[in-house]
């Protein structure tokens, strides 16, 4: 289908900042500062000065000339840092605050999930929440009376459906006013991170019912900071920073151009002069790098060399480069060392591989150490490189993370050893 | 309309050409329709209040017996048996109580209404849906409780032997007038609570005066006209009125001080209805 589904056309949307004290404004302000106001003109004060209003009048833009078109069947991925602008414009397109210019255009019975469980009352029952939820969010009673079994299994909290929400776990809460959304189904879909919700199982049960909306041939507009999740289930992706569109393309392109501009990663280090790179008198790091496929976008099934050079000024020590490896969390994966050589005054390289199907997603540093006699450390440095490794992504189902800090991909035996009606009747007399 | 809209219409059970989002300035359609349209979530919202307005009480919906009640009582011991006020021909406990039944209606909801948008601030901020329906709701929730203290009224009108006059097929219109109101200045009072928050602080004063303002401990026929038509410029006052003229038959025909009440409710209304869809853009941003 290629029928326009939204049209942005130039959309902004500016902000008032107050000063932190007005969070909102009290009639004693308004009429503090009209009393004022002739006063002011005799002082000869500045006038903003003295006004609330005008002193603290920054504007902010938190959405600026964004343009784009979406057509009838596309799952869009909206990606970008925090404070981009990502929820915000949802929230434009949801018809909850108004553009300040621009004009957009949709077309078809738009559901928008920006946060669930919205008007939930914690003194109602399961059941009543359900169906005051399903009204919240657009749903007609006929709709929600239609659904309501299936809902309630996908909560998985039969059980309690008659116990008022408040004696719930936050954890069923969420799946019930969750499962409630999930059964929304309009043409057009505006979800906000909020999927992200409950355990492990339940977000990738979550996400699976996210793809089968998409496979609907429904038109989805998807706010997440799940890369992952973003490269499975969109068909499109935009990149929003500081309120403006900065790229608009495939998923995986604009994913990749994202974490790569976005990544705390240092996959090259290079110090040209012996002088000031990190380092002390024996010992001076030229350069660090990481090499792989897609250093900015390593997967787990790539191998990754991690590569050191270094000046040594202690001629023939014999000496090896051991390096350690943590996880952001700063749980130590692993150690290695290299192989104990009688080195000359000079440039050193050490080269380590680690095997692709190895590591799990997620981030990592390197620790670096120059170790003389194998016992003496000559040079240690903590953080020598990080990167990210990122799962593949498998359509319409769930990945990411696994448990352990690595995930070695490991030789397993499978086979029968007896069927099921042998065992049977030899254990039966 | 272009060809490719059309087709999208033919496409999908989808009709018209499509939502148009665009900044708004001054004041705005009502969009009635809107509220026609989210009847269901209407209904909802109203039945939510119902049914949570004495959850976790020990009495439960003998709450709203007791106010009116106790209001009556204390009334009738101090302004009908020691001050003596005239009460129009009526024992004094069921004229005052004629009064308080749509008083205390009116005075809930409008406190209920008032606060409503700031108590739903997490719907506000994240669902769209007419906001007009959350002052609404919540003035319309206040009708069980109404039909409860009505019931008891007519238990002391039966006690007291006053019946009902042929007048009594008015009355709806006046509850009608109650609810109007009501709901003016709920919609007046929830979008003015949104930025200043000063309205909490306001509403149990301005319940207070409001009610003497009101004829419920004395007759409006104390007033000489032309006092007693401007007087009706307080609506509750025409509602109080017509609610004892056509239940208890007492005073006289309201007859330019209605006039009176229903142009104000009608300002009310619609001067609220066109103020708080003119503020609701921003409701979102600023509550």
């Amino acid at each position: 289908m290629a029928d326009k589904a939204i049209s942005l056309d130039r959309i902004g949307k500016q902000y008032l900042l107050r000063e932190r004290s007005h969070k909102y404004k009290a009639l004693r302000d308004v009429l503090a500062n009209a009393y004022m106001k002739p006063f002011r003109r005799f002082r000869g004060a500045p006038a903003e000065a003295h006004s609330p209003r005008s002193s603290s009048r920054e504007l902010f833009w938190a959405l600026k000339d964004i343009s784009f078109e979406v057509r009838h069947g596309e799952v869009l991925g909206l990606i970008g840092s925090n404070g981009a602008g990502k929820s915000t414009l949802l929230k434009v397109l949801s018809r909850i605050t108004e553009p300040t210019t621009g004009r957009a255009v949709i077309y078809g019975r738009v559901g928008s999930l920006l946060e669930v469980g919205s008007g939930f009352h914690p003194e109602l029952t399961g059941r009543e929440n359900v169906f005051l939820n399903g009204a919240i969010i657009g749903m007609r009673k006929a709709e929600i009376e239609r659904k309501f079994d299936e809902i309630v299994a996908f909560a998985e909290v039969e059980r309690f459906i008659d116990t008022p929400v408040k004696h719930y776990s936050s954890g069923m809460y969420l799946k019930l006013a969750f499962a409630v959304a999930a059964n929304l189904e309009p043409e057009i879909l505006f979800v906000d991170e909020v999927l992200a919700v409950g355990d492990a199982a339940f977000q990738r049960k979550c996400l699976g019912k996210m793809g089968e909306v998409s496979r609907q041939g429904r038109t989805v507009l998807f706010v997440s900071h799940n890369m992952t999740a973003v490269q499975s289930l969109c068909t499109r992706a935009i990149w929003l920073a500081q309120g403006q569109l900065v790229a608009d393309g495939s998923p995986a392109q604009i994913v990749a151009d994202y974490l790569r501009s976005n990544s705390a990663a240092a996959v090259d280090q290079v110090w040209e002069d012996p002088a000031t790179a990190p380092g002390n008198e024996v010992i001076r790091i030229h350069r660090a790098r990481l090499l792989a496929k897609d250093s900015y976008h390593i997967t787990v099934n790539d191998s990754v060399q991690l590569e050191f050079l270094y000046w040594n000024f202690l001629n023939g020590a014999v000496q090896n480069a051991s390096l350690t490896l943590y996880t952001l969390e700063g749980v130590a994966a692993f150690s290695s060392a290299s192989l104990v050589r009688e080195c000359p005054a000079g440039l050193i390289r050490v080269v380590c591989t680690i095997p692709g199907d190895f590591l799990n997603d997620g981030g990592y540093r390197v620790q670096l150490m120059i170790v003389r006699d194998t016992s003496t450390i000559l040079y240690n440095h903590q953080s020598l490189l990080t990167f990210e490794v990122r799962d593949v992504p498998r359509p319409y189902s769930w990945y990411g993370k696994w448990i352990g800090v690595v995930r070695p991909k490991l030789e397993w035996d499978h086979e029968v050893v007896d069927t099921v009606a042998s065992v049977v009747s030899s254990g039966v007399h | 309309m272009t060809a490719t809209d059309l087709r999208i219409q033919s496409d999908s059970n989808f009709s018209g050409p499509g939502v148009i989002i665009e900044p708004r300035s001054g004041w705005v359609a009502l969009h009635l329709r809107d509220l026609w349209e989210y009847r269901e979530l209407l209904y909802f919202l109203t039945w939510r209040e119902v049914k949570v307005r004495y959850k976790q009480t020990a009495l439960g919906a003998v709450w709203a017996i007791i106010q009116p009640l106790f209001n009556m009582l204390v009334f009738s011991l101090f302004f009908g048996r020691l001050a003596k006020v005239p009460s129009d021909g009526v024992p004094y406990p069921v004229f005052s109580m004629a009064g308080l039944v749509p008083w205390t209606f009116f005075a809930n909801g409008m406190t209920q209404a008032a606060n409503s948008l700031v108590t739903n601030t997490n719907l506000v901020t994240k669902v769209y849906f007419p906001r007009l329906t959350v002052p609404v709701s919540a003035v319309l929730s206040g009708f069980v409780d109404f039909v409860i203290a009505f019931v008891m009224l007519l238990v002391l009108m039966l006690f007291n032997g006053v019946h009902p006059p042929i007048q009594v097929l008015w009355f709806p219109a006046f509850l009608l007038l109650a609810v109007g109101t009501a709901m003016g200045v709920g919609m007046w009072l929830s979008a003015l609570n949104v930025e200043y928050r000063d309205v909490r602080y306001v509403l149990p004063f301005l319940v207070q005066f409001w009610m003497y303002a009101t004829p419920i401990v004395y007759p409006s026929s104390l007033l000489k006209e032309p006092w007693k038509t401007l007087y009706g410029l307080n609506p509750m006052a025409g509602v109080v009125e017509g609610f004892r003229w056509s239940l208890l038959g007492s005073g006289r025909a309201p007859g330019p001080m209605l006039w009176a009440s229903v142009s104000a409710a009608i300002v009310l209304v619609v001067s609220g209805a066109y103020y708080f869809r003119r503020m609701e853009k921003t409701f979102a941003d600023t509550i």
